[in-house]
C-alpha cells in the first residue's frame, strides 16, 4: 500500500515577543531569555504545508497548486507577513506566539482547505529550529 | 531500524495536458504547465531504505548496488528526457511530481534486495516535493 503526500514551502517575515501574562517579569526573563526583550524581534519563517492524497487520475495531482497558493496567501501570509504577531494576530493576544503555537494556529487556518486533506504543518523558525503539528489526531478536514 | 538515504538529481521536461479536457479547461486547471512545448525542471530524488545493519558488513544495503539501481531505473529512463513522450511507465498519466514519484516507487520497491523501500521523496523545486511511503499519512494509491 502506497501513500502519497505533497509538500509546498512558503515563507514570511514577522516579529514576536515571548512573554506569558501568567508569569512574573523575573520568571519571563528567566524562561524566555532574550526572546522576552520588550520590543520583540523577528524571524524569516518557513512554512511547509503537507497535503495527503488521493491523486486525482484526471489531473495527476493531490491538489491544484494555484488553489493551495491562493488559500495559503489569503488565510496565512496576508495576516502574518511583516506583522508583529503579538499585536496583530488576534489569537496571540492570549497565547504566547511560540512556534509551537504558531504551528497549531496555521494548521487550524488551513485545515478546511477544500482541495485535499491537510496532513501536517512544519515551521522553521530559523535554520536550526523547526516544529511540526499534524492535528489533534483527526488529521484535518476530510475532502 | 536504520534508514539510509541516497540522493540523485536529474533534469527533464514535461507538460500537463489531459486529452479529455477542452483546451480552455486544460488552460484553467494546469495554467502555464499546459504550455504546448513543455518546460523543464532539475529534479532531486531522495530514496530512503529501511533495515537492520548486516552484522558482517555493518550495512543496511550495499550503497553501490543502490547507486547502480538508481542509475539503471531512474537516470537512464528519465534524465534529459521529455517525460510525456519518452517514459513508457508514464504513458497515459499526467507527469506531475505525484505521478513521477509513484512510478519511481513502483520501479524500485520490488528491486530492493536488502532492507525495504521506506520513502521516495521527489523535489520538483526547492519549494515543492512529494513523498511516497507506506507510513500512516495519506491515502492509498492504486
Amino acid at each position: 500500500m502506497m501513500n502519497v503526500t505533497l509538500t509546498r514551502r512558503y515563507s514570511f517575515a514577522a516579529s514576536h515577543r515571548l512573554h506569558s501574562a501568567q508569569l512574573s517579569e523575573a520568571e519571563n526573563q528567566r524562561l524566555y531569555g532574550k526572546c522576552n526583550n520588550p520590543y520583540g524581534h523577528g524571524h524569516n519563517y518557513v512554512v511547509e504545508v503537507t497535503l495527503a492524497g488521493p491523486v486525482d487520475p484526471a489531473t495527476g495531482m493531490i491538489a491544484n497548486l494555484a488553489e493551495l497558493d491562493a488559500y495559503v496567501q489569503k488565510n496565512v501570509l496576508e495576516d502574518f507577513d511583516h506583522r508583529y504577531m503579538n499585536e496583530e494576530v488576534p489569537v496571540f493576544a492570549k497565547q504566547v506566539p511560540t512556534t509551537e503555537n504558531l504551528c497549531i494556529e496555521i494548521f487550524n487556518r488551513l485545515r478546511s482547505f477544500p482541495g485535499a486533506r491537510l496532513a501536517r504543518v512544519r515551521i522553521e523558525e530559523t535554520a536550526r529550529n523547526s516544529f511540526e503539528y499534524s492535528g489533534d489526531g483527526a488529521g484535518g478536514a476530510k475532502r | 531500524m536504520v534508514t539510509i538515504t541516497r540522493k540523485i538529481e536529474f533534469s527533464a521536461s514535461h507538460l500537463y495536458h489531459n486529452d479529455a479536457f477542452s483546451a480552455e479547461e486544460n488552460r484553467r486547471v494546469f495554467g502555464k504547465c499546459n504550455n504546448p512545448h513543455g518546460h523543464g525542471h532539475n529534479y532531486t530524488l531522495e530514496v530512503t531504505i529501511a533495515g537492520t545493519p548486516d552484522p558482517t558488513t555493518g550495512m543496511v544495503l550495499d550503497l553501490v548496488e543502490l547507486k547502480e539501481l538508481l542509475e539503471r531505473e531512474v537516470m537512464q529512463r528519465m534524465d534529459h528526457r521529455f517525460l510525456n513522450h519518452e517514459v513508457e511507465e508514464l504513458k497515459g498519466m499526467i507527469p506531475t511530481c505525484e505521478n513521477i514519484a509513484a512510478v519511481i516507487w513502483k520501479l524500485l520497491a520490488p528491486k530492493i534486495r536488502q532492507g525495504k523501500l521506506h520513502r521516495v521523496r521527489l523535489y520538483e523545486s526547492p519549494d515543492l516535493f512529494v513523498d511516497c511511503s507506506e507510513s500512516a499519512w495519506g491515502e492509498a494509491m492504486a
